[in-house]
């Protein structure tokens, strides 16, 4: 399915999306709370069928945090980017690990690298950082650390 | 003619001309007992070299060959080495369990030795009732592993030795009934008389079919019972690191190491015997003059050169084989080995009853 | 050090807790995995990562773009190459570069060549962990191979660091070719050995059939990819569906097999194998001349925006995500790295089996742990 075509479908299932184009795969903005509805919908649609999520993670860009999800259909072979601006201070956004499975594990590393809390995750706990973490997240354009870090 | 049987009975004459009899017997014991533990020590160094040989050959490299010639006394300086480390315990160990159960293992190894035959007429000890002693004796050895295992307070130690046990105790069965296909067809218990029998031929070829069987069943059940790969479960270095001995280093852990070298010789040596002559030369029915050619080779390199064949083949298992689960090691057993090793004792029986083996 | 105290003591309920790493020797790393057992069967697997986390994505930030390439060598370091190559080409995307063909092609006979001694070293591992040695060292014999033939012309043996954005950093070496060629030869009469040895043992298909089994739906959900997907029936060959650089002129196949157990991944895994030494024949006598690197400028900027490329890896799809802000060096960079998505799947696949089980279904996720801590 086309880019133009995927973004008819989309604007009729959520029309507050805000769409984003001139890269590769067609890129949706939509507000965190809309998130896990559209989610679903975009599992579950029999035209759209994303059933892959191949890719999330997040971007700090010092103002807001960005969650980005790249999914695909194996089905159809497209692809659809979305992105959800997060508030740096209090970042909070539902889970899909029940949508897609493999979010699971990519929402615990972005839990504990970004600080964004995943809401209803069955098991939201640190993964890579060790036990008993203090201090801030390591993937936040603020972190510093004096003396693992080195500068380049 | 040179051979063991005749040093012995020259010691035997000259001990018993220099000494009263009570003296020359303490006498002999020592110098078997002493006998014993050189012969423990030789071939310990001798099967660890022959191991990591063959597993190189098998492997395409050149296994050890910086220390001696050939690599030859690797096997001493490993020794060596695990003689200087320190044996350690740990703390939540159970300490007295702990240290005997390598030296269980051992004694075990070592009260096999006593009714094998490794010559014509050089014998430690030709009890009446052999094979049942060595099942009997043979069956200790799980003890240890377990008392290993529990003491350790290691899970994975733990767990290998609740294998180990599961393991040994099922396989057993299979390799008892194994031996007794040649109980049944020789008539006696003694090892001298089973070796005698097989005089006109040895049992595999005279059994048919059945013995063949039966000689399959025992090398597989007695790999499994030394805990040799593809049954090396209860060590199973990928799954449980080093199984029952995790814990032990230094010459606890050689102990371990070298019962279990010695508990590969003592199968084979004992398969040698019962299926393949011991140390009586390769003799077919009554052709008097090809008979009397195979007896100038002497018995000990007959015993020995079959007893090496054996526990080439088990090497040559360990290093080709995956290993196997342990569910299906004791599917294996109780599926397959058991009733076929029954239903072939059946036959031989029948073969011993109606006098159908040559 | 870290995470003991809940780990150590039993729980109440009889089950036995038990740390697999992170030093074990079927972990092939630092991976640590807590698994909860009842007797022989398991009850739960839990992975902890982190032993070899470097935050390479971090480091990144502070890298040029001609910089960042060799990081990631250190992530898969056994298809160290083709994370290169992944990184390239994303860099290649933001600045329309156009790669000459030479470079092209030394580029995918490289990959192919990487993707196959990953699989040897591999099959050696996997059959270690069921428990026979003989295979590691035969499968050695012919990596070896392959590892001359990238000293000659890379100057490395596993983290080669031969690709520069645009091209690649030098020509081949005048050997190349002929090593490549007697490599073929070599590796046709192998690969039967393999077989042999391995493939038809009874032991070996007991241990490997209806083990870890996955269906196309967990595959999907889960995000796999590589051989472990394609074990389920997924296709998910990132060189036949999104082609990248000569790939769609290439007459190869995709292996596939429907079985879904751990039996299927290594079929699959033995069969690229073959289709690698059949993509590296069509182009071993086919490098074309020219230039081996395309003009580029000394500073790279990408341009504001985002740039998302793929590549196969010998364990799956690399993906790699930049954010430009437009400066010398990447915002955010993101690598979705395979086994990350594949190590998720394990306590789905398997959960009930015995231990040796999860030996031998983690063996055929072929796991390499500084690709999933990264």
């Amino acid at each position: 399915m086309m880019n133009e075509e995927l973004k008819n479908l989309i604007s009729e299932l959520l029309p507050t999306a805000v769409f984003e184009e001139g890269n590769e795969w067609l890129g949706v903005n939509v507000e965190p709370q809309d998130w896990l509805a559209f989610a679903q919908q975009l599992s579950n649609n029999d035209l759209l069928k994303f059933d892959s999520l191949f890719c999330l993670t997040c971007v700090d860009w010092k103002t807001h945090l960005t969650m980005v999800y790249h999914l695909r259909s194996t089905h159809f072979r497209h692809h659809l980017v979305v992105k959800s601006k997060l508030d740096r201070n209090k970042a909070e956004i539902e889970t899909v690990s029940h949508i897609w499975r493999t979010a699971e594990f990519h929402e615990r590393e972005v839990y504990e690298m970004f600080g964004v809390n995943f809401l209803n995750h069955p098991d939201l706990r640190l993964l890579i950082l060790p036990d008993g973490w203090e201090g801030k997240n390591p993937l936040r354009k603020d972190f510093e650390d004096p003396v693992n870090m080195i500068k380049l | 003619m040179w051979s063991f049987s005749n040093i012995a009975n020259e010691i035997h004459t000259w001990l018993s001309s220099q000494l009263p009899p009570i003296w020359a017997t303490i006498v002999e014991m020592v110098i078997a007992g002493v006998a014993v533990i050189g012969l423990f020590a030789i071939l310990g160094l001798v099967l660890v070299i022959m191991e990591r040989k063959v597993a190189a050959w098998i492997q395409i490299r050149l296994g050890p060959n910086r220390v001696g010639p050939k690599g030859m006394f690797q096997s001493m300086a490993d020794t060596v080495k695990l003689l200087v480390k320190e044996g350690m315990t740990p703390n939540g160990a159970d300490k007295l369990m702990f240290n005997v159960a390598p030296f269980i293992a051992m004694i075990v190894a070592m009260l096999l030795m006593a009714p094998i035959g490794f010559a014509k007429d050089f014998q430690l000890w030709d009890l009446n009732i052999g094979v049942l002693y060595i099942t009997a004796i043979s069956s200790i050895s799980v003890i240890g592993i377990l008392m290993a295992g529990w003491a350790s307070n290691n899970k994975y130690s733990l767990l290998g030795a609740m294998r180990s046990g599961a393991q040994i105790v099922s396989y057993e069965l299979s390799a008892g009934l194994a031996i007794l296909t040649i109980i049944v067809l020789t008539g006696s218990l003694q090892l001298s008389d089973i070796v005698q029998a097989q005089a006109d031929g040895w049992w595999i070829f005279k059994g048919h079919l059945p013995v063949i069987i039966a000689f399959l069943i025992f090398i597989t059940a007695v790999t499994a019972e030394t805990n040799r790969a593809p049954f090396d479960l209860a060590e199973a270095e990928s799954e449980l690191t080093a199984g029952f001995h995790t814990e032990y280093s230094g010459m606890k852990f050689a102990l371990f190491f070298l019962a279990e070298y010695i508990n590969v010789f003592i199968v084979c040596a004992i398969g040698a015997t019962l299926f393949l002559g011991g140390w009586m030369p390769f003799h077919i029915g009554n052709w008097e003059g090809f008979n009397h050619v195979m007896d100038y080779i002497p018995s000990s390199v007959w015993f020995f050169g079959k007893t090496f064949f054996l526990i080439f083949v088990i090497m040559w298992f360990r290093w080709t084989f995956p290993r196997l689960r342990i569910d299906q090691l004791l599917n294996l057993e109780w599926k397959y080995l058991l009733p076929i090793s029954m239903i072939n004792l059946l036959l031989v029986t029948l073969i011993a009853i109606l006098g159908w083996h040559f | 050090m870290y995470r003991t105290t809940d780990i150590l003591t039993s729980s109440t309920s009889g089950d036995m807790v038990i740390n697999v790493g992170p030093q074990h020797p079927a972990t092939h790393g630092v991976l640590h995995l807590v698994i909860t057992l009842n007797g022989e069967t398991i009850k739960k697997i839990e992975p902890h990562l982190g032993y070899i986390h470097r935050s390479i994505e971090k480091m990144c930030e502070s890298l040029t773009y001609r910089q960042f390439i060799y990081v990631t060598s250190r992530m898969d370091y056994l298809s160290a190459h083709i994370n290169n190559h992944a990184c390239a080409l994303c860099v290649e995307k933001g600045l329309q570069i156009e790669v000459p063909p030479r470079a092209q092609v030394v580029r995918v006979i490289l990959d192919e060549l990487t993707r196959i001694a990953s699989h040897e070293l591999w099959w050696g591992a996997m059959a270690m962990d069921l428990g026979a040695f003989t295979p590691f060292f035969h499968a050695f014999r012919e990596r070896e191979m392959i590892n001359e033939i990238m000293e000659e012309t890379c100057g490395a043996r596993l983290t080669m660091n031969y690709i520069v954005p645009g091209g690649v950093m030098m020509d081949i070496h005048p050997n190349f070719q002929k090593k490549i060629k007697e490599f073929i030869v070599l590796y046709k009469q192998k690969i039967n050995e393999y077989h042999e040895l391995v493939t038809g043992n009874v032991i070996f298909e007991n241990r490997m059939k209806n083990i870890g089994t996955l269906t196309a739906e967990q595959v999907i959900s889960y995000g796999c990819s590589g051989p472990v997907a394609r074990g389920s029936g997924v296709k998910s060959d990132i060189r036949k569906l999104y082609p990248y650089e000569i790939y769609d002129k290439l007459d190869f196949e995709e292996a596939l097999e429907t079985g879904g157990d751990s039996y299927a991944r290594y079929l699959i895994r033995m069969r690229e194998m073959e289709q690698s030494i059949k993509i590296i024949e069509q182009l071993v006598d086919n490098i074309p001349d020219g230039d081996f690197q395309a003009k580029t400028k000394a500073v790279l900027k990408l341009p504001k925006g985002e740039f998302y490329t793929s590549v196969e890896t010998a364990r799956g799809e690399l993906g790699v995500y930049i954010v430009s802000e437009g400066g010398t060096t990447p915002y955010r960079i993101k690598f979705r790295s395979p086994g990350f998505s594949n190590l998720s799947i394990l306590n789905d696949m398997v959960k009930g089996g015995k231990i040796g089980d999860l030996i031998a279904a983690m063996g055929t996720l072929d796991l390499v742990i500084p690709d999933i801590d990264r």
